[in-house]
């Protein structure tokens, strides 16, 4: 078989939030039994059909490069991170809904993949202002993905996904909001009853990923 | 002093509890009092009625959250984890509690605490009824690390075994590079004046590391307590040999007066450092409330000790109020006691540090 296109995707965020975990749902169709902390980047790949039923249908490898590490290491963990962050196609940036400051934190983390420079504030609690025009001249697609939508309670959820909304339209994002819970899989095997949600937003937002 | 807010912050907004937040605040602010106490009675600030009074307060409010809050919580949120015993969480809390109180007394019985009288008529009435001394219940923790190795199945193929290692390759080629960027800026810094000026600091503390285990030492081996703390001692010899005279009173309060204050400042700041990097290192956000409790419980004993040895760095006329309010404690004891448990750590850590610089050098090594 001829060797397939391959698109980059990064997945940043803050650790525990479930990047590795998602990563593994989406490339190998199962939840990860064993999740541990990631040392430097863990790539996956899963195989896409672009335009699938048109003529123009043209299947690529994604490449899933999950980079663990937290947005306030010192700099020279970072020096070493960026090494990562070349020729990028797209970012997913994934934050947990149970924890405020993984999504402020997010802020950060798009900035450093886009090499841009942050003024140093010296304060580890930002104030959540986003500065839009530095996302501006942005020509790489984002997608934001809140995990751990279950854990929150019933007549939380609201608020949150408001919350979140906003952080999305913020980056001029997509926004997914997941669940990622084992007791599903391990009731009824490998099927996946938290996915019809995605499904709907899946294909639409994988191809969005790359424009020609 | 932006590492203390930047720290609490830190430490106090990934736990979500209320209470967890309330009581490391209050614990944390209870001890920076003892130590303003301490500034206090140098400084002659307030009258000395109500600084002894101040005192008794701080250490009854101290020893009741340290004692009693801290490690019930602890207990309770550990069993709030456990899912089977969710039903009866405060009764398995009580009985958690109840455990840490037997042991926490029973780790006290080889500990002095009366003065020589009191302990000559409980001995008496000991060797009337007969009764056998117990010894301290030590208890190891045996750490049993279960390494899960990969699922072998019998279809393995070459080129999986492959990825898997050069994945494992590409691991360590980051954690080496990581280091390497962070040598290289260590180099850099070093060149620039604040980095000379640490250098030169870190040369003094480590002469002092040194002389201080070699003072621990000897206390041990010749059974002796320092009886004169550093201020009159320097004051003495300045005086007796070098022959400046200076007004001994005025020059003894203030130079005290900042030794105590360094040493409280940077035992503070070292400790919330320390406590930082470790809450970042195994915290998740199933246990952040256990962690949170104990590092509140280890802060307050660390804070109440501190006071108690800090009692032989300052001149006699400030040593009386922590004597009163301490009670007739036998300090000698403690003291080397202390030392004994300085030496310890000391001796270990310098392995433990000897071990960890040995590996590093061999992974550049090998081919």
């Amino acid at each position: 078989m001829a060797s397939l296109d391959r698109v980059k995707v990064l997945v940043l965020g803050d650790s525990g939030v479930g990047k590795s975990s998602l990563v593994h749902l989406l490339c190998q169709n199962q939840v990860l039994g064993n999740p541990s902390w990631t040392v430097g980047c863990s790539v996956d790949v899963r195989v896409h059909d672009y335009k699938e039923g048109t003529p123009e249908e043209k299947t690529y490898y994604i490449e899933l490069w999950d980079v663990g590490g937290s947005v306030g290491s010192a700099s020279s963990v970072k020096s070493t991170r960026a090494v990562f962050y070349n020729s990028v196609n797209g970012i997913i940036l994934v934050h947990d809904l149970t924890n405020k400051k993984s999504s402020q934190n997010l802020y950060r983390w798009s900035l450093e993949a886009l090499n841009r420079d942050l003024v140093p504030t010296g304060v580890l609690v930002t104030n959540g202002d986003y500065d839009r025009e530095q996302f501006a001249d942005n020509q790489i697609p984002l997608l934001v993905i809140g995990t751990k939508l279950d854990q929150i309670h019933e007549t939380k959820r609201h608020e949150v996904l408001t919350r979140t909304a906003f952080l999305a339209e913020d980056f001029n994002a997509e926004e997914i909001n997941l669940v990622i819970e084992k007791r599903y899989f391990l009731r009824e095997g490998n099927q996946i009853p938290g996915f019809p949600d995605r499904k709907r937003f899946g294909g639409g937002t994988l191809k969005s990923l790359h424009y020609d | 002093m932006s590492f203390l807010i930047d720290s609490s912050i830190m430490i106090t907004s990934q736990v979500r509890q209320y209470v967890v937040q309330v009581i490391f605040s209050v614990t944390f602010g209870f001890s920076c009092t003892m130590f303003e106490l301490i500034i206090f009675e140098i400084l002659g600030v307030l009258n000395s009625s109500s600084r002894y009074f101040h005192w008794k307060m701080n250490l009854c409010v101290i020893l009741l959250i340290l004692v009693f809050m801290v490690p019930f919580y602890i207990g309770y949120f550990v069993v709030s984890n456990i899912q089977l015993l969710h039903k009866q969480r405060l009764v398995f809390s009580c009985l958690l509690w109840l455990t840490f109180m037997y042991f926490f007394w029973k780790l006290g019985d080889p500990f002095p605490i009366l003065s020589p009288k009191h302990m000559a008529m409980a001995r008496r009435t000991m060797f009337q009824k007969g009764e056998v001394h117990n010894k301290p219940s030590g208890f190891w923790g045996m750490i049993k690390s279960v390494t899960t190795s990969a699922p072998g199945s019998e279809n393995l193929t070459l080129i999986q075994q492959e990825v898997d290692a050069l994945e494992e390759l590409s691991r360590q080629l980051f954690l080496e590079t990581a280091d390497l960027y962070a040598t290289k800026e260590r180099i850099e810094y070093s060149k620039t004046f604040k980095g000379k000026y640490f250098n030169f600091l870190g040369y003094f503390f480590s002469i002092y590391c040194v002389w201080k285990i070699f003072m621990a030492t000897i206390n041990i081996v010749f059974d002796r307590v320092g009886k004169t703390d550093p201020v009159t001692r320097g004051i003495e010899i300045t005086v007796n040999y070098l022959g400046i005279q200076f007004d001994v009173k005025f020059w003894s309060q203030h130079i005290s007066f900042i030794l105590v204050g360094i040493i409280i400042v940077t035992s503070i700041r070292g400790l919330l450092i320390t406590l930082t990097k470790f809450f970042y290192a195994i915290s998740s956000s199933k246990s952040s409330n256990v962690i949170v409790l104990l590092l509140a419980q280890i802060m307050g004993m660390y804070f109440v000790s501190s006071v108690l040895l800090i009692r032989m760095s300052m001149p006699l006329e400030y040593r009386t109020i922590i004597t009163e309010v301490l009670g007739e404690l036998q300090f000698n004891f403690y003291h080397r006691w202390f030392d004994v448990i300085f030496l310890v750590s000391a001796l270990s850590s310098i392995l433990f540090l000897y071990l960890a610089h040995k590996q590093a050098p061999e992974k550049h090594m090998a081919p």
